[in-house]
């Protein structure tokens, strides 16, 4: 009984260590969500996951408490021009991992109410519609990374050469 | 293909010369042959810029002589290739290590309505404290721009804005060159390569 305690205890800690909140009845799984640390009076910040639908699905928006104004936002370059805008929907096909990092879809937190500082554990809650039209909520505490730390999320520019 | 070969073989021509003849400091700009960036020698471009520092003192290119001044245009509020440039720039001046001193990386905001001298300052210090960060009026900042042949563009989203913006970094040798762009999609190692050949310019 003790043993058993012990171990959800871990299991508890151990989610709460990767800063992932989720629901066992989640058809969607969040994972190694991040958002990008503010300096004071900086207005805007960005959110950043991986995830993954059991069934073809899409990311319709994403909300929280932090920003007045959260929206999902796509990245690319042609000739070294980065470009940026708004879009509806990320499309997460079944059992595929779409990536939100900063080289491609993100979440824009606009209209900051505060600093968001490095350990913050930033709540954001994402709304996704299965193909049956059925909508899930799934909450997800996203830790506050520095700059620097940013770095080593595992994107190799390099590799595009 | 044989007239681009020729040409590939004319340039490695010139850059050779250019050796010699930078080996004497004559002020040539002669092109320079780079692994990864784009060599910029030879463009009409990027000669000088007259901004304003976060202290509020006027900078030109000349103000940085003596160092090799690595300058990228971007936003505060850009979540995704700024950053990366910023911390790039960093990582670059760890892997040169002693050589990585002279390295001067400049920000040059784009959006100089919301980035005001202290969020420019706190923001380009997270990454090295030896970063600068430089602000100019709009018709500055459109001055300064079109000297770089840089594209920004306000992308309006209901009451606010993003930003699109060209993301090549450009680096000026130490007497004040334009020689070389470095795209984002190169690692802080290529870039350092490059960089190292255009600290052999005198």
């Amino acid at each position: 009984m003790t043993a058993l305690l012990a171990n959800a205890a871990r299991v508890l800690a151990l989610s709460l260590l990767a800063g992932v909140s989720f629901c066992a009845l989640a058809e969607t799984r969040v994972d190694d969500a991040w958002v990008r640390t503010t300096v004071p009076g900086q207005p805007a910040s960005g959110a950043f996951m991986r995830i993954t639908a059991d069934t073809d699905s899409k990311l319709l928006s994403v909300s929280s408490p932090v920003a007045n104004n959260v929206q999902i936002h796509q990245m690319s370059m042609t000739n070294d021009v980065m470009h940026m805008g708004p879009v509806d929907s990320v499309p997460l096909p079944a059992g595929k991992t779409v990536a939100l990092d900063p080289d491609g879809y993100h979440v824009m937190l606009m209209g900051l109410n505060g600093q968001i500082k490095e350990g913050d554990q930033v709540p954001l809650t994402l709304t996704v519609e299965n193909a049956k039209g059925v909508r899930e909520a799934i909450e997800v505490k996203a830790p506050a990374r520095g700059m620097m730390d940013s770095m080593d999320m595992g994107h190799d520019h390099g590799s595009m050469h | 293909m044989n007239e681009l070969l020729t040409r590939r073989q004319v340039v490695t021509g010139m850059g050779l010369l250019g050796l010699g003849l930078l080996a004497g400091c004559d002020g040539s700009t002669t092109a320079l042959d780079f692994k990864y960036g784009k060599d910029l020698s030879n463009k009409i471009m990027g000669r000088t810029f007259k901004l304003t520092d976060t202290q509020g003192e006027v900078k030109t290119l000349s103000s940085y002589r003596g160092l090799m001044p690595m300058v990228f245009f971007g936003f505060t509020q850009c979540p995704s290739v700024c950053p990366t440039a910023l911390a790039r720039a960093a990582q670059i001046k760890k892997i040169m290590g002693e050589d990585g001193k002279t390295l001067q990386v400049i920000f040059i905001t784009v959006d100089p309505e919301r980035d005001t001298p202290q969020i420019l300052d706190a923001y380009v210090k997270q990454f090295d404290p030896s970063f600068v960060a430089l602000r100019g009026t709009l018709e500055q900042t459109q001055h300064v721009a079109k000297e770089f042949g840089v594209f920004y563009e306000k992308e309006p989203i209901g009451d606010t804005y993003t930003m699109s913006h060209t993301a090549t970094s450009f680096v000026f040798d130490s007497r004040g060159n334009l020689r070389l762009g470095l795209s984002p999609s190169l690692s802080a190692k290529q870039c350092a390569v490059d960089l190292t050949t255009v600290m052999e310019v005198c």
